[in-house]
């Protein structure tokens, strides 16, 4: 009969699910995986890159002559300065193990590398763990580097290296916890694919405080210099936006689709909205610039950043063009109409179009826009999530940057003296001149 | 001998020296340098912030010669220069006391 027929078959049933039950640990070991690997470390060095010297170089052209070594000094010393803080106590901060205070931040138990070795696989992620250490310090170089934008040619250099300290370890660090390291926020669900809370929001926002702090360049807003060399601004830029391949493509932490994808939707976000930028441009009287293409370009990357894993190409093409609309009017609102002099657009560029970029997310990530799906949530109520992200980061953010820059003045001083700042700041900061012509 | 100075349009630069070198003038100092006179600056407008340019990239252009040939120079440049748009510049000539050639210790005309 019947039984007899399935009693064989279901005592091999019976004795799989045994072997499978007794050997959990064979169905689920981590192991690392060459291509991804491969990958995440070329995206490494891509993202290094983006600072050293990408983000130097687009910011350095957009100063005048005689404040362009600060700012390459800026870029390069933060890069060091993070990168021994990273070993020494954040990345344990960023992405340790907090035990019961796993919510909102790390422990310490990873500091030094420690309780780490050569072999050590990072937990859901088929990379070694120094690997992800690697990737993920060159996203905590760029973000602190991101600032310099708003504190440009009046800033006293031991105020750069105090504040990007300190900036790293009270807001990078949770942040970076509470979105990618087991934190509240991803618990909650919110979606971040590669940095548009973690990085681009931060920086934004604690870029428009510090603006805010420190006060205006003299001459600020109507005796003012134009970019002592545009086309030093788009090389950087040029590079900014091949680094970002590493940035969001790599942030797949694998070599597959998913990271394909993120480098499709990238790319077009950046093409798209440095022609709405473009477009905007000319159309309201101008003339097209170098300058304001790259601005677009760099409008689109940063506001793609956060969707870049979940969305579809129209999704793309849609973001960018969003950025380099929205981006465009912003950088107007905030150095036309507010005056505030956040001298290279830090909040107008990366703080909008992280904060936009992320909420966009929660729209365009759903299947009917091409998206990769939200699975059982609804838009709206990943958008709620996404807000509440927003601003979770963005207080916190506000916060934090309003008293580590206070205390900064306090130990250091930020400002450097009128006659410096005249002088520029290669010359006084540095004892360098870029030119000798 | 006088001392010829010229304030002209960049890209007017070399008829002028073809046209002095033409009329026997053995050589000429020019500077780049940045000025206004009718022709105002201009606006360039970076990320919708204006910035006024006051100053304009001008030549300056400096000629030591013999008192017969001021007048003849005075009018090679203002032909070679001359675009009739607002700009073209100015020329003054100023009495020069004294020249020397530094490699001989020539002076007066001889020097020049």
């Amino acid at each position: 009969m019947l039984v007899n027929a399935a009693r064989p078959a279901a005592l091999v049933a019976l004795a799989l699910s045994a072997l499978l039950l007794a050997f959990p640990a064979a169905a689920a070991e981590a192991k690392i995986d060459g291509a991804n690997t491969g990958w995440v470390m070329t995206a490494t060095a891509l993202v290094l890159f983006m600072t050293v010297p990408g983000l130097a170089l687009f910011y350095g052209g957009l100063v005048r002559a005689k404040n362009v070594l600060s700012v390459l000094m800026h870029c390069v010393a933060i890069a060091c300065l993070v990168s021994v803080l990273w070993l020494v106590l954040v990345y344990s901060l960023a992405f340790g193990d907090g035990g019961s205070m796993n919510q909102w931040i790390g422990g310490l138990g990873n500091a030094f590398f420690a309780g780490l070795g050569a072999d050590s696989i990072r937990a859901r992620t088929t990379l070694p763990e120094s690997v992800f250490f690697m990737f993920q310090m060159t996203f905590a170089i760029i973000t602190p580097a991101l600032i310099i934008g708003a504190f440009v040619e009046r800033i006293r250099f031991a105020a750069v290296l105090l504040f990007s300290a300190l900036w790293l370890i009270l807001v990078y660090a949770p942040v970076a916890h509470w979105v990618w390291g087991g934190g509240w926020l991803a618990e909650m669900g919110v979606k971040d694919f590669a940095g548009g809370l973690v990085v681009h929001a931060t920086a934004g926002v604690s870029a428009l405080i510090i603006a805010l702090v420190l006060g205006r360049r003299r001459g600020f807003p109507k005796e003012m210099n134009p970019p002592h060399s545009p086309g030093m601004t788009m090389t950087g830029a040029c590079m900014l936006w091949v680094g970002w391949y590493g940035f969001n493509a790599g942030s797949a932490l694998a070599a597959d689709g998913s990271a394909g994808m993120a480098l499709l939707v990238t790319h077009i976000s950046a093409a798209t909205a440095s022609l709405t930028w473009m477009a905007i441009e000319w159309i309201r009287g101008g003339r097209p610039t170098l300058i304001g293409i790259v601005t677009g370009t760099i409008a689109g990357l940063a506001t793609i950043t956060p969707a870049s894993g979940f969305v579809g190409p129209v999704g793309g093409l849609v973001i960018g063009f969003l950025a380099g609309a929205v981006c465009y009017f912003a950088v107007g609102l905030i150095r036309v109409r507010f005056k505030i002099d956040d001298s290279l657009d830090v909040f107008a560029v990366h703080g909008v179009g992280g904060i936009m970029g992320t909420l966009l997310t929660a729209v365009l990530a759903a299947e009917m826009f091409g998206g990769m799906g939200l699975g059982k949530t609804s838009i709206g109520e990943q958008l709620w999530i996404q807000f509440v992200g927003v601003a979770a980061v963005v207080v916190w953010s506000v916060v934090l940057s309003f008293v580590i820059i206070k205390a900064v003045n306090g130990i250091v001083g930020l400002r450097v003296s009128e006659r410096e700042e005249t002088e520029g700041l290669d010359l006084t900061d540095h004892g360098e001149r870029s030119y000798h012509l | 001998m006088k001392l010829i100075t010229a304030i002209i349009k960049p890209h007017r630069l070399d008829p002028v020296r073809e046209a002095l070198t033409g009329i026997g003038v053995e050589g000429l100092t020019v500077t780049e340098v940045r000025g206004f006179g009718r022709q105002k600056g201009h606006t360039e407008i970076y990320r919708g912030a204006e910035y006024t340019i006051s100053f304009v990239p001008k030549i300056k252009l400096e000629v030591a010669v013999p008192d017969k040939l001021a007048d003849g120079v005075v009018t090679a440049i203002e032909e070679a220069a001359k675009t009739g748009e607002i700009g073209d510049g100015k020329i003054f000539v100023t009495d020069l006391k004294s020249a020397m050639r530094i490699r001989t210790g020539e002076t007066g005309d001889d020097a020049l």
